[in-house]
């Protein structure tokens, strides 16, 4: 009896420290579970927040002048008459120009310092294309400003004037007195701006590839060019594609540099050298002066379909992502 | 552990609440047009070294300037667009010109030395339309008969930002051309006829000076330090005249500051044989009712300091101090800003 008592009277305080610990361990658990899922739903709330404001924002704008909005090449802040169409053209067209160079060299940047470069070249390189990418945008704007649009005025627009004057659908394309400024050189300043996301992330994917399949590629003669083509390339699209995606959410979005080199002009202009604007570019640029409901919320309207093309073009991406996984399986 | 985490956080949050909110005490805080910026940092400087009390002058445009003030962010707002009486009145403000400057034509052409071409307004208009599209047009030859002029392309290149500056040039253009006032009428930002857009006043003067044949719009002081060719006008009173401080005095003299209520005036065209037509004042904004007293008797008294020792300061950069006459209409009108006891906050 005693020894039951004595026994059960040292083992109860045992017990419950165990449960008290245990408890405590659930419950530090359970914290952290409630943390980090609040800290996912943060994400949600302040995108919904970031959606909603926009939305509200644009109401004025998009009542006044409803889905005409979208195609009105009209920007008059005396009248109040807004459209969006030059803004949306510009957009897309200077990310295209970026990306049509940017995917070439930066893929070639990475073939490169993966496969060809002698070692004593890779880190320098490597090291200058990281640094390209912390270069703040302003600087690439004033750079291109002062610098680069004075030499494609000089060097580069008179060359490609002349040269595509006598060829029916270029010469439309590269038509216009010189400005210097313009979407193409816009297109080239994007272009330089996004090179980094594309040719280092390209670098780390072509890295993963096993040597195996490189050695394999290697055996049964292919050349390096071929080794890409069919090893590389298809074993990393995923990774490529994702960074080729991410530099074009940076093109789409890209304000103060365009800003500086587009030439600001609200016209839809087939010539690649006129001047043109960008969404973020117009806002950026007419925000502060403007006054009156109609004026703001059309500039608001603007960032709403900024958010919109932004997240087609990354659906986009998922969907040919998806396709591609679906056929390699 | 975390306890003593946030204890510390707390003291230093404290400690750096009461660091800046000692520093904040005495300084003014104000925002607007970009145009003045100069100047009001140059005062500042000076003002600070005097008294020891600062100013903190944000340049984000005359929009914006008008836009804080009537949210009462700042203690002050600046803009180069006048607000009407009525919309004084509603945001419950007051207004007066600080200091006056002009805004030039820049030209980019060969064998053409700053002041030697001659424009005029109708002309000028009909550059910036895009109907004269060629350096030799007969319209411009007529009123250089002695410049060789070339078939050169006219590029014009305007403001791409909204600006207090192009408000002025295109109130100018809209009163001298009927054509301008249907077509495009008069804005801080407009829908420009013809041309490319540049950022800000260094834009403008970059772009014109890298492209032949182009013609632009600037502050008088960014066309001299810039060393760009500006242009002679001819003026209201069919003289032709040369920008600089004599032509902008003379229009901002001729301008009738005690008749319009809420110093509303706009400078551009003024009459007198020596006023440059394309002046602009530019002004500031205070709010009757401040939240802040200290601060805007404060600001009343940086003003006030600036009329009666800035003048010098204001001529090296270009800006034309106040006619002495309008500075005493100013100060009296500084009576209506009242503390909450009903007693005006100006100290004279």
């Amino acid at each position: 009896m005693s020894d039951v008592a004595l026994e059960s009277a040292v083992a109860r305080p045992a017990v419950t420290d165990r449960a008290k610990a245990l408890a405590g361990i659930a419950l530090l658990d359970r914290i952290f579970f409630q943390v980090t899922r609040a800290a996912a739903v943060i994400v949600l709330v302040i995108l919904g927040g970031v959606i909603l404001s926009l939305v509200l924002g644009s109401l004025p704008a998009l009542q006044a002048f409803g889905p005409g909005f979208l195609i009105s090449q009209s920007w008059n802040p005396v009248t109040e008459k807004f459209g969006a169409l030059p803004a949306i053209y510009g957009t897309l067209v200077t990310s295209g120009v970026a990306m049509l160079i940017a995917v070439p060299v930066g893929l070639g940047i990475a073939t490169f310092l993966t496969e060809l470069c002698p070692h004593r070249l890779r880190r320098p390189i490597g090291i200058a294309i990281e640094l390209l990418a912390g270069i703040p945008s302003i600087i690439y704007g004033i750079w291109g400003l002062f610098v680069f649009a004075p030499f494609v005025q000089t060097y580069v627009q008179p060359g490609l004037i002349s040269l595509f004057s006598d060829v029916p659908v270029l010469s439309s394309l590269f038509a216009g007195p010189p400005y210097g400024i313009g979407m193409l050189t816009a297109g080239f300043i994007l272009a330089i701006m996004v090179l980094p996301f594309i040719a280092s992330i390209s670098r780390d994917v072509f890295e993963t590839v096993p040597p195996v399949l490189k050695e394999a590629a290697a055996g049964i003669g292919c050349t390096t060019w071929e080794m890409m083509r069919y090893v590389v390339i298809p074993y990393t699209r995923v990774g490529v594609i994702g960074g080729v995606m991410l530099a074009l959410g940076r093109a789409l979005g890209e304000t103060m540099a365009v800003t500086f080199v587009i030439g600001n002009a609200h016209k839809v202009s087939p010539s690649l050298l006129a001047p043109g604007t960008t969404i973020s570019a117009t806002i950026a640029n007419e925000f502060t002066e403007a006054v009156g409901d109609v004026y703001t919320s059309s500039l608001i309207a603007l960032g709403l379909i900024l958010f919109l093309l932004t997240f087609v073009v990354l659906a986009i991406a998922r969907y040919m992502l998806m396709r591609l996984e679906r056929k390699a399986a | 552990m975390i306890s003593r985490i946030f204890t510390r956080a707390a003291i230093a949050a404290t400690a750096f609440a009461a660091m800046t909110g000692a520093a904040l005490a005495l300084d003014i805080s104000g925002a607007g047009a970009t145009f003045p910026y100069p100047i009001y940092a140059k005062w500042a400087e000076t003002y600070k070294k005097e008294t020891g009390n600062g100013l903190n002058y944000q340049s984000i445009g005359s929009g914006g300037g008008i836009k804080q003030i009537k949210a009462r962010t700042v203690t002050f707002g600046a803009s180069d667009q006048p607000l009407k009486a009525e919309d004084l009145q509603a945001a419950n403000l007051i207004q007066w010109p600080q200091v006056i400057g002009g805004i030039v034509p820049v030209v980019n052409l060969d064998g053409v030395a700053p002041g030697e071409l001659v424009l005029d307004g109708p002309t000028l208009a009909k550059i910036f339309l895009g109907e004269i599209t060629s350096w030799d047009d007969a319209a411009i030859k007529k009123l250089n008969a002695k410049a060789k002029l070339s078939a050169t392309p006219i590029v014009v290149v305007h403001r791409s930002d909204g600006s207090g500056t192009t408000f002025n040039f295109t109130n100018y253009l809209s009163k001298v051309s009927d054509d301008w006032k249907t077509k495009v009428g008069e804005n801080s930002a407009v829908e420009w006829p013809a041309g490319i857009g540049a950022k800000g006043n260094e834009g403008v003067a970059n772009n014109v000076s890298n492209t032949k044949g182009a013609i632009g719009y600037v502050e008088y002081a960014y066309a001299k330090q810039n060393k760009l060719t500006y242009t002679k006008m001819i003026n209201a009173a069919g003289k032709v005249v040369a920008p600089g401080l004599e032509s902008f005095q003379s229009a901002a003299a001729s301008a009738d500051w005690a008749k319009s209520p809420g110093f509303y005036q706009i400078i551009t065209n003024e009459p007198g044989a020596k006023s440059w037509p394309i002046s602009a004042a530019t002004f500031i904004l205070l709010p009757k009712d401040s939240k802040d007293e200290a601060a805007a008797a404060e600001a009343l008294k940086f003003f006030g300091w600036a009329f009666a020792n800035g003048g010098k300061a204001a001529e090296e950069l270009d800006y034309i101090p106040m006619p002495k006459t309008v500075v005493e209409l100013i100060k009296k009108s500084w009576g209506e800003v009242k503390g909450a006891d009903g007693k005006a906050l100006a100290a004279h």
